[in-house]
């Protein structure tokens, strides 16, 4: 089939389109001075016009001189808050024993605008929370019902640094449809990849034209120079191997003198999946319920067993995180637990820095000379 | 399919007095019982509206010896006859007692540490031609604090067990070794080839054990260890239990000494 384009209108069709099909829309919109996602009503709510500007602790919007509505890097928030609810009730028990699953009222969502490294955090979520010998029945149920429209980045911001995990700026596997924005001189339209049968199907509903000549080709070189103009990499060394060999290295000390153990890190890490259980009662104790809700390895009662915690420092919490999800998250799920999308970087109040970091363990293992 | 986070009916059917501290109680499924553990294995053990722990299986039906050491376990501990426990499991690795059939078994416990291995030990009796020499080192803080004092007297009266007790602080009436179980462990003298280790106790006496084992020329492939970490989950989706490359409860919580020695020798991982 020929590539085909959508343009602005047809973008409003494919939102109405998988509402109409019963998908709750999620999608990049600005709110409190940020690009969030949130569910939306139509692709009116887009973030039109706007791009964001970021740095070690910070992130800032800023116009656009186009009406680009998915020229901006990563946000605060990533799929997880979706896929992997922040909470979640387990089940309900009364005094006689009866436990009740929570329902599973599960909905069907479509996202829409997912990027390259957060496709490839969700496929890491899959590893994690779907493929173990004991999944996870709600996280399983989200996603076998998710329909993906995915973004190519054509702008990657200052943090980020997909092109050194492998995980982008081109968009998959693992998407519906995928679209390559473009707003030049020609008009704003989206070149659109079909990935799934699924994914076909939708695009049938819509206005859509070929792809004239060059088009495509232009649209994939514009993708491909993305590669070349990331503001970050993550070092070419073996880390897992080099961060077993620091575990006792000076640096942990170092990075904890900065750190301020907030967890910010890891409430916008993609991947970052940690959970806790709450118990809550009534006031006349019968009815019990149990609750999953976020947790984060810097939590000091994260590591909690009877007698105390057995990450009491900040440097051993921090050593932790970074080991996970550059280390022994390959040992566990078998490949690296981070994507290159910069979050951590930008939503850390200190500005820590992951590939620095890691540049820094890379090049002496057992602490700087 | 059943949900692994929802805990299955079970009723307390009898609850023994172990210690000041501890008791064994012995589970009864309600309904449909959960697939039996192996040996080594963990459950999840719910106690209404307060919370859930893990906990090893230190006996048949079956049974948990739960130490009252927080605001769970005590809650556990407190539970009388007839009331219900939602159970969880079971999770994690076992023993694998059956590869050391033929060879000689030197089990080291420490306090609460005898929990899981009781189980062991009573498996080795049960085919006691199966393995050579069977040594049980059991250390407790006070004669008082020694876990299943009927059975540890049974097993020191039997010709093909040898039992040594140790105390950690001088009692009176106690005219046995005081100190802690690596010291009685020392004075052994093993065949390294043909001894196979199960240590479960605190970290630092699994440590200090396994390497007085180790300087006795035993492999470290030969010494398993149980650990302990935090659980919330129990299936490897919530993080919490992680030890370097370890997810605890999927990976443990029984691991080769190969595994565990270098884990357990760095500070606060």
């Amino acid at each position: 089939m020929e590539t085909q384009v959508l343009d602005r209108t047809g973008l409003g069709q494919l939102v109405d389109a998988l509402r109409d099909e019963g998908y709750r829309v999620i999608g990049p919109t600005v709110r409190d001075n940020a690009i969030v996602l949130a569910e939306l009503d139509s692709a009116e709510q887009l973030p039109a016009g706007w791009g964001v500007t970021t740095a070690p602790g910070r992130y800032r919007l800023r116009r656009r001189d186009d009406e680009a509505v998915f020229g901006h890097s990563s946000g605060p928030q990533s799929w997880k808050s979706y896929l992997h609810p922040p909470r979640r009730k387990l089940f309900e028990v009364n005094r006689t024993g009866e436990f009740t699953p929570a329902p599973e009222d599960d909905p069907r969502y479509a996202f829409l605008g997912v990027r390259g490294c957060d496709l490839a955090a969700i496929a890491i979520l899959d590893r994690v929370l779907g493929a173990g010998a004991h999944p996870d029945g709600s996280y399983q149920r989200r996603r076998r019902e998710l329909f993906v429209v995915a973004v190519n980045c054509t702008e990657p911001g200052e943090l980020c640094f997909c092109t050194s995990m492998g995980t982008g700026p081109a968009a998959g596997p693992g998407y519906d449809l995928g679209l390559t924005e473009r707003a030049d001189g020609d008009g704003h339209r989206f070149v659109v990849d079909v990935g799934t049968s699924k994914g076909a199907q939708l695009l049938g509903k819509l206005t859509v034209r070929p792809a004239a000549e060059g088009e495509v080709r232009e649209a994939r070189e514009d993708v491909a120079a993305a590669a070349g103009r990331m503001g970050r990499a993550m070092p070419e060394a073996d880390l897992p191997t080099a961060i077993r060999e620091a575990r006792e290295s000076p640096q942990w000390e170092e990075v904890a003198s900065r750190c301020l153990t907030c967890g910010n890190c890891t409430m916008v890490c993609p991947t970052c999946f940690c959970t806790t259980t709450e118990d809550v009662t009534d006031l006349t104790g019968d009815h019990a319920e149990r609750w999953q809700r976020s947790a984060s390895c810097f939590e000091l009662d994260f590591s909690y067993v009877h007698g105390g915690s057995v990450r009491t420092s900040g440097s051993s919490r921090y050593r932790q995180w970074f080991s996970h999800k550059l280390g022994t998250w390959h040992e566990q799920f078998g490949s690296s637990g981070c994507v290159g999308c910069g979050r951590c970087i930008a939503w850390c109040p200190t500005g820590i820095d992951i590939t620095e970091e890691a540049a820094k363990l890379a090049e002496y293992p057992g602490g700087t000379p | 399919m059943t949900d692994p986070m929802v805990p299955v009916p079970y009723r307390v059917a009898g609850r023994v007095v172990e210690t000041a501290d501890s008791v064994s109680l012995r589970l009864e499924p309600r309904g449909k019982p959960l697939p039996e553990a192996k040996l080594g294995q963990f459950m999840m053990l719910y106690c209404h509206g307060v919370g859930e722990v893990a906990i090893s299986v230190s006996g048949p039906g079956p049974t948990h010896t739960i130490r009252a050491v927080g605001a769970v376990s005590r809650a556990l501990h407190d539970l009388t006859p007839g009331t219900l426990v939602g159970v969880r499991g079971p999770f994690g690795t076992s023993w694998d007692i059956e590869k050391a059939t033929g060879n000689d078994v030197v089990i080291v416990a420490g306090g609460a540490g005898l929990c899981p291995l009781r189980p062991v030990l009573a498996d080795v009796l049960d085919h006691r031609g199966d393995y050579g020499r069977v040594v049980v080192v059991a250390g407790a803080r006070t004669p008082e604090d020694f876990l299943f004092p009927d059975e540890l007297a049974s097993w020191a009266g039997r010709h093909d067990v040898e039992l040594l007790r140790t105390i950690d602080r001088p009692a009176p009436g106690w005219t046995g070794p005081v100190g802690f179980v690596t010291e009685p462990l020392a004075g052994l003298a093993l065949d390294p080839e043909r001894t196979r280790a199960f240590l479960c106790g605190p970290e630092p006496m699994m440590r200090a054990c396994a390497e007085i084992l180790l300087a006795k020329e035993m492999s470290a492939q030969h010494i398993r260890v149980s650990l302990e970490r935090a659980m919330k989950c129990g299936i490897g989706l919530c993080g919490h239990c992680q030890l370097g490359p370890l997810l605890v409860c999927r990976d443990g919580p029984v691991v080769d000494y190969t595994v565990a020695g270098p884990l357990l020798a760095v500070k606060e991982l």
